[in-house]
């Protein structure tokens, strides 16, 4: 339930870009998210369609590039994604682990008219 | 034709921006934070009571509460002598920078030592949103089950200590010890485990220890 403040981050980050260019519509946005970022596009999209009116980025598409997490056992060098039942290494059960992606949120670019 | 232009800015960066003023903000009264992140029935309220009864007598104690109603949790807090605040999140599943800055706001911060945040009991939004504490505090317990790290990884992998709550339980629910530290290990290696029970008071003397030498390094 948090993706109201999400979308209005959003909106304002993209608004903020565009009008630096000058720009008189925004078409697109691209928006990257980690598997881990908590959050439900789905919920995003339904508010971004409320609060992008009456903004030049009304009407615009929002593009979702969603990041598996993957995770690289410091023990044996396996990179993986973490199974649905535990986060260890799969191949040698070590926790010594570094998280490679899986947490990116950010808006990564627009495309705008002028 | 449309023309794409890079923006590569975090979404949450307002947040942590304002986090960063709550910070100065707190830093400038000279007192030490904590965010308490846990589920709901974790025992994050009977933690700060606990904590207030061993410690308010030494140490100044601010609480704010963060809950979507009531301020069941802020009386409680207040009934055992802290100084306490209650945000109202009217359905927010987590609290941010935005809602404290307001709260710290109705703290006489320069006669605080020790501020305690209790956040929306939930394990998934709190852990997106950075408020400018000092240090965050996850409360676990034994009844929630040993596979929480698991599911729920961006929570611990924000933890600077995490606590273990309800241990007088262990004998009467299944909890794998191992499976749960090993979920930790992995989103947050060499992490401070405090294993307790609020209830029995076991183990609750190495978190004032904790609370006590952060307190002192900033304190003086």
């Amino acid at each position: 339930m948090h993706e109201l403040a999400i979308t209005e981050s959003i909106l304002e980050i993209a608004v903020r870009h565009a009008e630096a260019q000058n720009a008189t519509k925004i078409t697109d946005l691209h928006i990257v998210m980690g598997q881990w970022a908590s959050m439900v596009d789905d919920s995003i999209q339904f508010y971004w369609d409320i609060i992008s009116e009456g903004t030049i980025a009304k009407g615009a598409t929002l593009h979702f590039d969603r990041i598996p997490a993957a995770l690289t056992c410091l023990a044996c060098g396996q990179t993986y994604q973490p199974d649905v039942r535990a986060l260890f290494c799969p191949n040698c059960q070590s926790t010594r682990i570094q998280v490679i992606t899986g947490e990116e949120f950010r808006l990564d670019s627009i495309e705008i008219e002028t | 034709m449309p023309e794409r232009i890079p923006v590569v800015e975090k979404i949450l960066s307002a947040n942590d921006r304002l986090a960063l003023e709550n910070r100065a903000k707190i830093d400038a009264a000279g007192l030490f934070s904590i965010n308490i992140m846990a589920s709901p029935g974790a025992g994050k309220t009977s933690l700060i009571e606990q904590t207030v009864r061993a410690l308010g007598k030494k140490y100044r104690i601010g609480m704010i509460n963060g809950d979507i109603l009531t301020s069941l949790d802020a009386d409680r807090a207040a009934a055992a002598g802290a100084v306490a605040v209650q945000i109202n999140t009217g359905g927010d599943c987590h609290l941010d920078a935005v809602m404290l800055h307001s709260a710290l706001n109705q703290l006489d911060l320069n006669n605080l030592d020790l501020l305690i945040i209790e956040n929306v009991g939930n394990l998934i939004c709190p852990a997106e949103f950075r408020l400018g504490t000092h240090k965050n505090v996850i409360v676990a317990s034994i009844p929630e089950g040993d596979d929480k790290p698991h599911k729920y990884p961006s929570m611990y992998r924000g933890a600077d200590v995490l606590i273990l709550n309800k241990i007088d339980l262990l004998p009467y629910v299944p909890f794998r010890m191992d499976f749960f530290r090993q979920g930790v290990e992995v989103l947050n290696p060499g992490v401070t485990q405090l294993n307790l029970s609020c209830s029995s008071g076991e183990g609750l003397a190495a978190w004032y220890t904790w609370l006590e030498s952060n307190l002192t390094l900033k304190n003086g």
